[in-house]
């Protein structure tokens, strides 16, 4: 633990709020100024942020940084304990950045009905949320900033989303919550057991060092239902098959900007649980556990390419890929490999910003189209030259084309899902070597579908001439009423500006890999190193 | 046979009673003097007794002893107990009274009348909360628990033409004094068996075991109905939608929060001091009635389409998180936990409940209507209002970082550190209901924020009188506070000296 500069990440945490406060005194009709101060505070939390890049010790990554301890709930022995390490760093970064972009790109894109104020505070909250699950190193704390984010998506989704957008919202919260319960009781009874085991239960405290260090003790039965409750509580958030029905919903009917929050960030609390929490603190639950997931990972894979095939919505498909690309995520995760690992998080942040760029893709093409059905688009590449070939390199990205950010998350995860952990194949415990290799080969089988469903996406949305419903000599009978030719524009400036570093990091992380997997190896190695090579 | 000695008064334990005493008889003496455009003054009045009676509990708790007898002598003491646990449920029933009074202030002034009278049976049901908490004997719970609910019962009724408020006063009084009188029973029985009111005394006689097993079981039972009542906990719970609806809304707000607290504040003295040993008896039961009351409170309020009538159902449903802790009183050594559990939940849940009834009754000013229909579009014209409203129901649904998932919290963490079958059974039953409640909680939220204003309502925007601001100003905050820094709850509900309970 590095104790330097303790304010830090804290001040990057709950800067957004300040702002919050800032902007409950703007009244609603100046909507210039309560924007202005949002994006000013999303950007000096990126500055804090990028402050924090430059100040982080890369060669102790594995090691906890800006690391401090304070009393928060003492009776119940919680406490305020936050510190970044080279597994949250990439994440914590990406939320910032992503907080911001979202901002820049709503700043003439509020969705309907309007109140920019009340949009911008929701992102701001979102974004203290986030960050702080990435930085929390006390599993109450962790609790409380992983529910955060549940009140502001939800009126994100419900106010300013699509025509279903009060059902969408209900089910995203309602299984969101149905995990987080269960998760609780996990977390409290891993509490209780630690603390009855422990030669000194006074000692006992819900920091991740308590558990790193006392729940391997757990005995095995009984941490096989405790993981079995976080399960559910980060399944659903990632979301794995079978949990994963609320997506699909929450990302068609969000608006742009809370499916690219949700895409980029939200989807990653949940498989940061796993690395962080469940399979750390449980390893011997990890083990019964994995072959599991593995298995519902490749069935969400297969499940969400053929999903994605049926799609004759935009939107929706790309939700559905988000499906299949946590899957792969999910297969890095049940290796309990460094390799499978370093993929799951490489692959976490390659998927927020290739997926995250789709959505806004989508929003931009639905903005200018008034639709995402797939069959009423066409020829986008004649029409918007520059949005059609973003959307390219972005369904290359998402298909996995090396050279892009998106291969390495999938193609080391499926490397090795060929060689899981040593534990996972000693003979003595029950060998799912077999197991493992028929997934690799399922696995790969996904990312042909995968790159099935993106390319027919692409040809039939960008190729081929306008219709002649868009053409502007068509007939107006099923659009929108005041759109027409005029209203199909390029990619304007704001959308250039909240773009470009996406595009640029999905391209410099496919280049430059290492960028990444440097700062994360050697925190994963010290998380493996419970289940050996 | 002991002569009869007076006994010895702790003017200074006794003084939050003494303050509250007198006080109403002074709001009762100025509303016979003051002329009638003037009556409101009766309820700024009883909201200066109500502070002032927290005077005291503040310099009791700085410089008092950890434990006084108000009322000491020989075979009087330890009756009558003036300790930190009662300490801190004085000052949350003064507390919750002052807030009632802000809640009540605009609506007796404009609508009813009686103003006088009004205040003068708030103010003696307080005392009556406040004598339970100190309250360690038979007796002295039992006219406790009469003198809170007695008063109630008219407080019910109090809008005198409207046929719905008769009915709440009928209902709650018929089902208040039968419950009463289950209850009665009961302690004859207690007594019959320890032959002494005194709670510890009895505590040591019901052992379960001997030739009056029956008699011991019957008696636990039965007093156990009585709280059940008055807690409303399923499958006792009837009267409480039906009162809770017909009831002027600060009324309801009332029952709902300081009247049921001190219910179970009664009820945990019994089980923490009558019944340490009976376990067997009241582990099973409570533990039935948790998973009812959850679960049933839960599944009707659903249904519900009136809001007030659907905080009622969710406060039988929170109800049951509270019984789900104290159920597991006395199971491997969490008595500890679940003390604290129980008081932690019911600070948190007064301070969030008061402040959901704030916004009705500030809402209803302009909508005259409860209905959730009438909550349409709520964001669009009283944004305000809207997210204080969803503050407080997303604290009752208990998610962090609001005061009701620190409640939440402490009552599952009871539950699972009983352990064994018991515990981690409710605990779970418990998770599941936390994630039921959620679903009604947010039709109201999804009301406000996402449905269109209903047709013809006005949609200027609301003016809330100061009273009112006050009242969901002190509510917002200790809900804000509660669930950010619950360190500060924790501290005053990390008690562990409830007289005479844990063998001390």
């Amino acid at each position: 633990m590095i104790q330097e500069q303790q304010w830090l990440l804290s001040l990057g945490t709950f800067l957004p709020l300040a702002g919050v406060l800032v902007m409950l005194f703007i009244p609603k009709k100046d909507e210039a100024t309560a924007k202005g101060v949002a994006l000013l505070t999303a950007i000096a939390t990126l500055g804090v942020g990028i402050y924090t890049l430059v100040k982080f010790d890369y060669d102790q990554s594995e090691k906890l940084q800006f690391f401090t301890t304070n009393k928060w709930i003492s009776p119940i022995k919680a406490t305020y304990t936050i510190g970044l390490d080279g597994i949250s760093l990439p994440l914590y970064i990406l939320s910032m950045l992503i907080t911001v972009l979202v901002m820049i790109y709503s700043w003439n894109h509020v969705p309907e009905p309007g109140n920019a104020k009340a949009f911008f505070i929701l992102m701001l909250v979102l974004q203290t949320g986030m960050a702080g699950t990435f930085i929390a190193q006390d599993l109450i704390l962790f609790f409380v900033f992983f529910e955060v984010v549940l009140l502001p998506m939800y009126f994100m989704i419900g106010v300013w989303g699509g025509e279903n957008r009060q059902y969408a919202s209900l089910k995203f919260f309602l299984y969101t919550m149905f995990g987080s319960a269960l998760m609780l009781v996990a977390f409290i009874a891993m509490f209780i057991i630690t603390k009855n085991n422990a030669a000194d239960p006074e000692a006992a405290n819900f920091s991740f060092q308590w558990f790193n260090e006392n729940g391997p003790d757990v005995a095995r039965n009984t941490s096989i239902w405790i993981f079995g409750g976080m399960f559910v509580g980060f399944a659903v958030k990632v979301p794995m098959f079978p949990f994963h029905t609320w997506l699909p919903d929450a990302h068609t009917q969000a608006p742009t900007q809370g499916s690219v929050i949700l895409a980029a960030i939200l989807l990653k609390l949940g498989t940061y649980g796993f690395v962080r929490i469940a399979i750390p603190f449980l390893p011997q639950a990890a083990k019964t556990w994995a072959p599991i997931i593995a298995v519902l990972a490749v069935i969400g894979i297969i499940y969400g390419a053929l999903g994605c095939l049926a799609q004759t919505d935009m939107k929706r498909l790309i939700a559905f890929s988000s499906v299949a690309h946590m899957g792969f995520v999910m297969l890095g995760i049940s290796t309990l490999t460094p390799l499978g690992i370093n993929a799951a998080l490489f692959g976490m942040v390659a998927h927020g910003l290739i997926t995250g760029m789709l959505f806004f893709v989508a929003g931009s093409v639905k903005e200018r189209y008034h639709t995402l059905e797939i069959k009423r688009l066409s020829g986008m590449l004649k029409q918007v030259p520059h949005l059609g070939w973003i959307m390219g390199f972005c369904a290359m990205a998402s298909l996995g084309l090396p050279g892009l950010a998106g291969f390495w998350g999938e193609f080391p995860a499926i490397l090795a899902s060929w060689n899981p952990a040593q534990i996972l194949t000693d003979p003595s415990m029950g060998n799912h070597e077999m197991l493992y290799r028929v997934l690799t080969v399922i696995a790969s089988f996904g990312t042909v579908l995968a790159a099935g469903y993106l390319l027919w996406l692409y040809q039939r949305t960008a190729f081929g001439e306008p219709t002649g419903e868009f053409s502007g000599h068509g007939d107006d009978d099923h659009g929108h009423p005041d759109h027409g030719n005029t209203d199909i524009h390029d990619v304007n400036v704001f959308e250039w500006v909240a773009w470009t570093p996406l595009l640029v990091a999905i391209l410099v992380f496919g280049v430059v890999p290492s960028l990444m997997f440097d700062v994360m190896d050697p925190a994963v190695q010290q998380l493996t190193s419970v289940f050996g090579k | 046979m002991i002569a009869f000695s007076s006994p010895i008064v702790d003017y200074h334990a006794l003084a939050p009673e003494l303050v509250l005493a007198a006080g109403l008889c002074l709001v009762l003496l100025v509303d016979l003097f003051v002329p009638d455009h003037r009556r409101w003054i009766t309820g700024t009045i009883s909201g200066f007794v109500l502070l002032g009676a927290l005077l005291p509990i503040v310099t009791l708790a700085v410089w008092g002893d950890d434990v006084r007898d108000a009322i000491g002598g020989p075979g009087i003491s330890g009756r009558y107990v003036v300790d930190n646990f009662a300490l801190v449920l004085k000052a949350l029933f003064l507390l919750a009274g002052y807030v009632v009074v802000l809640l009540s202030t605009h609506e007796m002034d404009e609508k009813s009348g009686y103003q006088g009278e009004y205040y003068v049976l708030l103010l003696s049901s307080v005392l009556g909360m406040v004598m339970m908490a100190s309250s360690r004997d038979l007796i002295s719970v039992f006219v406790a628990l009469e003198f809170l609910s007695i008063p109630a019962y008219m407080m019910a009724a109090w809008k005198k033409r409207d046929r719905k408020s008769n009915e709440a006063g009928v209902k709650y009084y018929l089902l208040g004094v039968f419950a009463s009188a289950v209850m009665l029973y009961g302690m004859s029985l207690l007594y019959g068996i320890a032959g002494s009111t005194q709670l510890t005394e009895i505590g040591k006689a019901v052992t379960l075991d001997g030739d009056k097993v029956g008699i011991q079981v019957l008696g636990v039972v039965f007093v156990i109905v009585g709280f059940a009542f008055k807690v409303s906990a399923v499958p006792f719970h009837t009267w409480a939608p039906d009162t809770y609806e017909g009831a002027p809304t600060p009324v309801t707000a009332f029952l709902s929060v300081a009247s049921k607290a001190a219910g179970f504040v009664g009820l945990m003295i019994m089980v923490y001091l009558a019944f340490p040993l009976a376990r067997d008896v009241y582990r099973p039961f409570m533990w039935v009635l948790a998973a009812l009351t959850m679960t049933i409170g839960n599944l009707v309020a659903l249904k519900q389409k009136n809001l007030v009538r659907m905080l009622a159902y969710s406060s039988v449903s929170q109800g049951g998180f509270i019984l789900m802790a104290l159920a597991m009183a006395y199971t491997n050594g969490s008595e500890e936990s679940s003390l604290r559990a129980v008081i932690v939940y019911l600070i948190i849940y007064a301070a969030t409940n008061l402040g959901a009834f704030a916004v009705i009754i500030a809402v209803a000013r302009r909508t005259r209507s409860a209905e959730i229909a009438s909550y349409g579009g709520l964001f669009t014209y009283a944004p305000g209002l809207t997210v204080m409203m969803t503050i407080f129901l997303a604290s009752l649904a208990g998610i962090p970082p609001l005061g009701g998932w620190y409640a939440k919290f402490g009552a599952f963490r009871a539950a699972v550190d009983a352990g064994g079958g018991w515990g981690y059974s409710i605990a779970i039953i418990g998770a599941a209901n936390a994630v039921v409640a959620t679903a009604y909680y947010i039709t109201v939220m999804r009301e406000m924020w996402m449905k269109p204003v209903p047709e013809n309502a006005d949609t200027s925007s609301v003016k809330v009188p100061a009273s009112l601001q006050a009242a969901l100003a002190i509510c917002g905050v200790a809900t804000l506070a509660f669930g950010v820094v619950p360190g500060i709850i924790a501290k005053v509900g990390a008690i562990t000296d409830l007289t005479g309970a844990f063998g001390g």
